[in-house]
């Protein structure tokens, strides 16, 4: 990128001829932009204007000009578009070759995606080709003397780490959806310039035919228009027991969700799923019981107005998004709430 | 059709994280152990092919020594010989990217159709040593796989996308394909099949065999500090029996919180 940045020059420890600013990779889906790329820029902007260095955006596809467009119109350097017939269906192979074709002109410092399942499935292999460190699933960042150090959670949430790249750059990392919120994304004054990136693939072996996508069956409830729903989870032990939480969400009038494994299990249909695999809701209310609040499910819902959390441990991550919790056994307080409702309601 | 699974060791779900001394991971001690989860996943899928399809199971594993015990968890169900990657050398691959280099390294030489991997740990989570592994053995792969369909030379599966989508990707074999938790039931290792696993291989390999010095395996991040989340709520937790407990909830509920 043509930023120069004399301090971060300085800053260069390991003694390497310093990468400059920073890539933003754009993600699209039939030239619909991913909204996680904006809260990836969010992040990029962010870093961008401690460290003082500047954010250009990559755009990868067949025609991408109107996504392209769209996101000139944000605080960027730069928009490179690439555009190839073997990018029309997405390929971990074409989105390597091409995205390591882009990093290499470009030469950034760092190079920063949304943790999507699509970069999930490319991204890695990308870093393994460029030789290059990965920090993936990063929901924070803070600048430290020119470095920028990443939040990364682990043990499925338990527990927050900070990590340090100590590798040349460019390092790359991707941030969890929901980390930052894509409204905050800093507008320019007027829209930056767009440029087609040249890039040849015409040697790049596509491994993989991917087939068209579809959806396993139609969805039956809309989860994202209840104003109320009661989830379960894990905690419930069997399928006998959905009862006790269908009493408390019939009571409630909320629809009833789930975590995964309820779903894996089948005691719960698919479309009643919560999390980065199913639904994405923000109801008035989500009751979680027996939720431990991983990662995955927590994705889905974090953004709820009022959380509550019944749950037996009280280190489960979920009560660190709760509202108000409870801990202690469901198979009592579930009833014990049911009953509540009931009369409650019945007296109004 | 031979398919490698790779097993990774780690806190059992339910575990009690303390802060170790050095402010950089968790307190080893009192902590008992279990597969991953989705590694457990890629396992019975493994053995549900070869159930299908012939062929052999080979499972490997990087970690000290009581990670022999979820390797012969993994004899146990079915697994035919297992490779452990066992040096204190491998203690310096603390990022994907190494221990990736390691199970690639020991993977060299191995006949196989597929390479299992959960999609990722329960512990670090990277998602990354499958494709990192299948980069470095120049494989096709595939992520967040709900189904998997060998056909002759070649294998279709189903991907899970985001937000109920799914896609069927076909790729030539040999291929690494990363599996999603939940997507078989997983079995219970029987008696005789316990008894069976005492016989079966396991391999041990150290740095040294695969040519691995500490510089390659030489971490390009590392973990600063770890620590427990700063609470971005605060959360009232209520007291007391679930009688009372529940009729305050529903008074909060009515009236701080006005959801009905």
């Amino acid at each position: 990128m043509r930023i120069r940045n004399p301090q971060s020059e300085i800053r260069n420890r390991l003694g390497y001829k310093m990468s400059q600013g920073i890539l933003l990779f754009i993600e699209q889906r039939d030239g619909v932009l991913n909204r996680t790329s904006l809260e990836a820029l969010v992040a990029a902007q962010g870093i961008a204007s401690q460290t003082g260095e500047k954010v250009a955006a990559v755009v990868l596809g067949k025609s991408v000009s109107s996504v392209a467009a769209e996101i000139a119109a944000k605080k960027l350097e730069a928009v490179y578009t690439i555009e190839d017939d073997k990018l029309a269906e997405y390929t971990p192979d074409g989105y390597v070759s091409a995205s390591k074709q882009a990093i290499e002109q470009l030469a950034p410092r760092l190079v920063i995606f949304s943790h999507t399942y699509q970069v999930r499935d490319f991204a890695p292999r990308l870093a393994a080709q460029l030789g290059k460190t990965f920090v993936t699933d990063c929901v924070g960042f803070r600048v430290d003397g020119g470095d920028v150090i990443f939040t990364r959670q682990v043990f499925q949430g338990k527990l927050n780490t900070d990590v340090r790249v100590i590798s040349a750059p460019p390092a790359l990392a991707s941030f969890q959806a929901g980390s930052y919120r894509a409204d905050k994304a800093e507008a320019g004054d007027s829209p930056c310039p767009i440029n087609a990136l040249s890039v040849n693939l015409s040697d790049t072996q596509i491994r993989t035919q991917p087939e068209a996508k579809f959806q396993e069956a139609k969805q039956a409830v809309d989860l994202t228009q209840a104003p109320l729903i009661v989830a379960v989870g894990r905690g419930i032990k069997s399928q006998e027991n959905i009862e006790l939480v269908q009493k408390l969400a019939d009571a409630l009038g909320a629809e009833i969700a789930a975590s995964r494994p309820i779903c894996d299990n089948e005691w719960l249909p698919m479309d009643r799923q919560i999390g980065s695999s199913g639904q994405t809701v923000a109801p008035k209310l989500y009751l979680a019981v027996g939720i431990s609040g991983a990662i995955q499910h927590v994705v889905g819902m974090k953004n709820s107005q009022t959380i509550v959390a019944i749950n037996k441990d009280p280190e489960a991550p979920i009560f660190d998004i709760a509202d108000y919790g409870i801990v202690g056994d469901l198979f009592e307080i579930v009833p014990a709430l049911t009953a509540e409702v009931l009369k409650v309601k019945s007296e109004s | 059709m031979n398919i490698v699974v790779c097993l990774k060791q780690v806190p059992k779900k339910d575990s009690i994280l303390r802060i170790g001394g050095d402010q950089k991971w968790i307190d080893y001690r009192d902590i008992s152990y279990e597969m991953s989860e989705a590694d457990a996943y890629a396992l019975e899928e493994a053995l549900r092919q070869k159930e299908k399809h012939g062929g052999e199971v080979i499972v490997i594993s990087l970690g000290p020594e009581r990670v022999r015990q979820s390797i012969k968890e993994a004899l146990a169900k079915g697994a035919d010989r297992a490779i452990h990657l066992q040096d204190p050398l491998f203690d310096s691959a603390t990022d994907a990217d190494g221990i990736a280099r390691a199970i690639a390294a020991a993977l060299k030489d191995e006949k196989y159709d597929l390479i299992f991997t959960g999609l990722q740990s329960d512990d670090y989570g990277f998602a990354q040593v499958g494709l990192i592994i299948a980069e470095r053995l120049g494989l096709p792969s595939a992520t967040i796989v709900m189904e998997v369909q060998p056909e002759d030379a070649a294998v279709r599966v189903k991907r899970e996308l985001e937000s109920g989508w799914f896609q069927w990707v076909k790729m030539s074999m040999p291929a690494l394909l990363t599996i999603q938790s939940g997507i078989n039931q997983l079995r219970y290792a029987t008696l005789k099949g316990i008894m069976a696993a005492k016989k079966k291989e396991i391999r041990e390999v150290k740095a040294a065999d695969l040519g691995l010095t500490a510089e390659d395996l030489k971490p390009g991040q590392v973990v600063d500090r770890a620590y427990l989340p700063e609470k971005t709520k605060r959360t009232e937790i209520i007291e007391g029996k679930p009688s009372e407990a529940a009729a305050k909830l529903v008074e909060k509920l009515r009236f701080e919180a006005r959801v009905f």
